[in-house]
């Protein structure tokens, strides 16, 4: 492996890591604010021990995601040095305002909902709660900004002279249509998770027969809040597929393992990629599959008909619907760097004339000069199977969950829970299955995007530092090794603090 | 507003307000310093635990600070970003293992399950207390004697030595940076301990290792200023970067009002608090560090200096200038500046309404201390 190679492995082993605990973040502060709430307006005690229960599991979590994130905050800089330069102005923005508007709301307020509930007013301690959700909420809507323009650049311009990208409108920016479709569908998966996590928890307890009425409490509001949350995510999921579609054919294919475009293109359910195909071949792409009819068109175009260009079509270009090929851009990328690189010269010689000329040339192409970086249009194909089969796991869970939440919500109803024990086996079981969904999401997102870092500007292997592989190589370990480490006592540590219970007696309960 | 100002004075008040939050980061020190010295100033466990909450409850604030300060450079002077965070390297990393390991050691040190005991989270609040405040005077000490990097044509940066700013270790200047702002650290560390806690001996301790504490950082931090007056540094000439005796000196001299004053009245500040010990002497303390911190690091780039002089090749040096992003996002990044003193009011109202001392009770009672 190379520099990029590993560069690209830290950064995947250090975001998968802080995304384990943001999830639980997202949600867990929202639930904690509900319930006391609900605390606050009746009074009763038992809501008030409900909230203090799942606010220290939120704590534990919660620091480990600020150590975790912490280190994405500064790796653009120690990795992605020549990134952070051509697009500091775009992509570094976002991010100081997610300092100033979202991290110290949580941090300043996250110490009144720890330590405060003797030490101000139950409604000041309610208000803090709020603003610490608001605040987690806030966060994901400015990092999800700044990775929205990754997959879909927008409001800048490049500037020649400085040969970087430079903000043009901060609007266009942030109310960029994939940024929206992302942070809905993050922080859905967010609160998916920790509902799916919080039934979890609790069918544990009825399991044990412990703390049953807090337990039946919880996953009534928990399911109905996520079975809620799984129809939006249904929702802001199809919305970004929708955004894929138009703007990023190539990543859409591969989700979908398509390499002959069709009309009325059909959504594989199932499927079993053939490892051996390759780009241009006639092997048949499944070893075996079950489709949704037409349901890929119209997921991606909202219409049926509409022809969902493969990987072949965009890499052989398709002349009937109008797709350039791979190879046409790569040849367009080469003559944009080299008109640029020719009104650098003439700049330097101080030859006006032909500076402008060169950089009238270079306008035409500018579009593709990324693609000038390539040498072999398959180089422009990302890693298949990876993006396959993580998009399927992903919506294979999503509709798992909608099921299990239903389930849930009926035995809640009907008082059976605690009889039917198969469902809280599977119920608990199911405790990682969140946090799976959100990876595969992730990687869905972010390898289907290769090779670029920054959609058809920026290859991922013209945005790193330039460090040798080594240094790379030992802080990926150490990286491996520590947060490896902080995993399993912040595991063990929820565990211990599971197992202790919320300490509320009530008829009906084994005594422990 | 921002709109009509000229792109020098945008960058001017972008440096400013990097150096300012360099110095609020330097203040959050604080935390560090008082928790490498809880082994020393805890005679026993309750003590001991007691203190562990004292400053349990503020650590997450300079966590924020310093993630803000590199999001502000991010976006300001992106050059800078990229030059140093990707060419020192491994003087960054190692800041940031440091601050890794302070964020959960709190929260887990007593509770169930904790696998590694308490004493290793201890034992990681003992390392990033000395080592955050160290790095971050290596660091900023950089500013004055430079790294050893080269800018290319398309403005990429490379790092000319193998240790990737370890090397900076190898500076006495650099050093002294360190020690004196670990000193600083447990001085604040101290003043805090006597401003939020009313436990006697534990005052009484606090207040004996003051007293001696308060002259070596004095004597470290005059020998620093001292020091960074005398020297030559890189100034500019036109468009060419030169070195320049006593530049820095100079340049205080230059800005009465901007520099000498702000670092004279942090100074006298510092040592006020230091000397008088009282509960609000913390308060001196916190507002002269920040001042002198502001002061010296706006001196650095002020008006187009190279704040981030290279001795690998002097004409690579940074200045504000060369180094920040364009004029439309600073003037963006203005505006949105313009929300950092209501941030500042909520984190002192809710400052206030926490700042009740803690006691040996409460923490017994309180199933959430640490
Ligand atoms: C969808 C949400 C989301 C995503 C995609 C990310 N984060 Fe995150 N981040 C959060 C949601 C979040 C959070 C929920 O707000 C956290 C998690 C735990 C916490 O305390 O706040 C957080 C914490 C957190 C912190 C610590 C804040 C503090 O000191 O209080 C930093 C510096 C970052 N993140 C930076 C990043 C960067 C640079 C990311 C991308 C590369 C990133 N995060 C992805
Ligand atoms: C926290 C959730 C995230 C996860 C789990 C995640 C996952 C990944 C993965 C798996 C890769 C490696 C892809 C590959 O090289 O094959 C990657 C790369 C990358 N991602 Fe993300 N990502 C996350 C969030 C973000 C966000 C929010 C941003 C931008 C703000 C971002 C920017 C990048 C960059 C710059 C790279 C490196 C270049 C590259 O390899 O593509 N990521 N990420
Ligand atoms: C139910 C059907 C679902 C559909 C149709 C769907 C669709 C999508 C699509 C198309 C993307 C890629 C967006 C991009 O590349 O820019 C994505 C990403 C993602 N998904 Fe899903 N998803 C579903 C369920 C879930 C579930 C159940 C979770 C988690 C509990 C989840 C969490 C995520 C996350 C965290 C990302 C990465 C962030 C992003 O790109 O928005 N999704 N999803």
């Amino acid at each position: 492996m190379d520099l990029i190679d590993w560069s690209r492995a830290q950064f995947a082993l250090t975001a998968i890591y802080h995304f384990l605990f943001v999830p639980l973040t997202l949600g867990l502060s929202f639930l904690v604010a509900i319930m006391e709430t609900i605390y606050v307006k009746t009074g009763d005690e038992k809501w008030l021990k409900t909230t203090k229960f799942w606010v220290k599991l939120f704590g534990i979590n919660f620091v480990i995601g600020v150590a975790t994130g912490l280190i994405m905050e500064f790796e653009f800089g120690t990795n992605w040095a020549a990134y952070s330069w051509i697009v500091g102005d775009i992509f570094g923005a976002p991010l100081a305002i997610e300092g100033i508007f979202a991290f110290f709301l949580e941090s300043t307020f996250f110490v009144v909902l720890f330590f405060g509930w003797d030490r101000v007013s139950k409604r000041f301690h309610l208000t803090s709660a709020w603003l610490v959700a608001i605040g987690t909420n806030l966060s994901a809507l400015w990092i999800l900004v700044a990775n929205g323009w990754m997959q879909f650049p927008v409001g800048m311009e490049f500037n020649p002279d400085t040969m970087r990208y430079e903000m043009a409108n901060f609007w266009e920016v942030i109310f960029s249509p994939v940024a929206i479709a992302k942070f809905l569908h993050t922080i859905g998966g967010g609160y998916v998770t920790t509902s799916i996590f919080v039934v979890g928890v609790s069918a544990w307890f009825l399991l044990r027969g412990r703390e049953t009425q807090f337990a039946r409490r919880s996953i009534i509001v928990a399911s109905s809040f996520g079975l809620f949350a799984s129809l939006f995510l249904l929702l802001s999921g199809d919305e970004s597929a929708h955004q894929v579609a138009q703007k990023q054919p190539m990543k859409l294919a591969a989700m979908e393992g398509l390499y002959e475009g069709e009309g009325r293109a059909g959504i594989v359910a199932f499927g079993i990629l053939n490892p051996d195909k390759k780009v241009g071949d006639d092997l048949p792409e499944f070893y075996g599959d079950i489709q949704i009819p037409y349901a890929l068109s119209l997921l991606g175009y909202h219409d049926i008909n509409a022809f969902v260009p493969g990987i072949n079509d965009l890499i052989e270009g398709n002349e009937q619907f109008n797709i350039m090929s791979a190879g046409e851009k790569i040849e367009r990328g080469r003559a944009a760097l080299n008109d640029l690189s020719a009104y650098h010269e003439a700049k330097k010689e101080g030859n006006t004339t032909a500076a402008s000329t060169s950089l009238k040339a270079f306008d035409a192409n500018q579009s593709y000069m990324g693609y000038g970086h390539f040498s072999d249009p398959l180089q422009t194909v990302p890693p298949i199977a990876l993006t396959f089969y993580s998009f399927h796991v992903m919506v294979g869970l999503g509709s798992f969950f909608i099921v299990l939440f239903i389930v849930l919500l009926y035995l809640g109803m009907t008082n059976e829970l605690l009889t039917t024990r198969w469902a809280l086996w599977i119920t608990f079981m199911s405790i990682p299955l969140g946090f799976v969904a959100c990876e595969a999401g992730w990687i869905v997102a972010e390898v289907g995007r290769q090779p670029w870092v920054i959609q058809d500007l920026l290859p991922t292997m013209k945005g790193s530092s330039a460090l040798n592989v080594q240094s790379v190589q030992i802080t990926f370990w150490a990286f491996a090794i520590l947060f490896t480490a902080l995993l399993i006592a912040e595991i063990k540590i929820m565990m211990a603090t599971i197992s202790k219970g919320p300490h509320i007696a009530e008829k009906g309960d084994n005594h422990v | 507003m921002f709109e009509t100002w000229e792109l020098l004075w945008l960058q001017n008040y972008w440096w400013g307000i990097v150096s300012l939050l360099g110095g609020f980061l330097a203040m959050m020190l604080f935390v560090q310093g008082g928790q490498a010295l809880i082994p020393a100033l805890a005679k026993n466990e309750a003590d001991k635990t007691l203190l562990y909450n004292v400053f349990g409850r503020k650590w997450e604030l300079g966590f924020t600070t310093l993630v803000l300060f590199g999001g502000a450079i991010f976006a300001a002077f992106p050059l800078f970003y990229a030059v140093s965070f990707g060419g020192a390297y491994f003087a960054w990393m190692i800041l940031l293992f440091a601050y890794i390991i302070q964020a959960v050691s709190y929260e887990y040190r007593t509770k169930k399950g904790n696998i590694y005991g308490s004493r290793t989270y201890e034992l990681f609040l003992s390392i990033n207390g000395f080592l955050s405040p160290f790095l971050i005077g290596v660091i900023i000490s950089t500013l004055f004697s430079g790294g050893a990097f080269i800018v290319d044509d398309a403005n990429l940066s490379h790092w000319t030595i193998a240790t990737r700013g370890l090397e900076a270790l190898s500076v006495p200047f650099n050093v002294l940076g360190g020690v004196s702002v670990v000193l600083v650290s447990r001085v604040l560390g101290m003043l805090f301990i006597l401003n939020s806690v009313r436990e006697k001996n534990l005052l009484e301790s606090t207040l004996k290792k003051l007293r001696i504490e308060i002259i070596l950082a004095i004597a470290f931090l005059a020998s620093f200023a001292l020091w960074i007056f005398v020297v030559p540094g890189a100034a500019i000439n036109d468009t060419t970067i030169i070195i320049e005796s006593n530049r820095y000196w100079h340049t205080f001299l230059d800005h009465p009002i901007v520099l000498l004053m702000p670092f004279v009245i942090g100074l006298g500040l510092f040592i006020l608090g230091g000397f008088k010990g009282k509960k609000s002497s913390f308060w001196c303390g916190i507002a002269g560090t920040v001042l002198m911190v502001f002061a010296l690091l706006m001196a650095t780039g002020i008006n187009g200096a190279p704040f981030y002089p290279s001795y690998a090749d002097l004409q690579s040096s940074l200045t504000i200038t060369n180094s920040s992003g364009s004029r439309y996002t600073l003037v963006v990044m203005s505006y949105v500046s313009l929300f950092v003193p209501v941030v500042l009011a909520y984190i002192a109202y809710v400052w206030r309404s926490m700042a009740k001392p803690i006691t040996h009770e409460e923490i017994k009672k309180d199933p959430f201390s640490y």
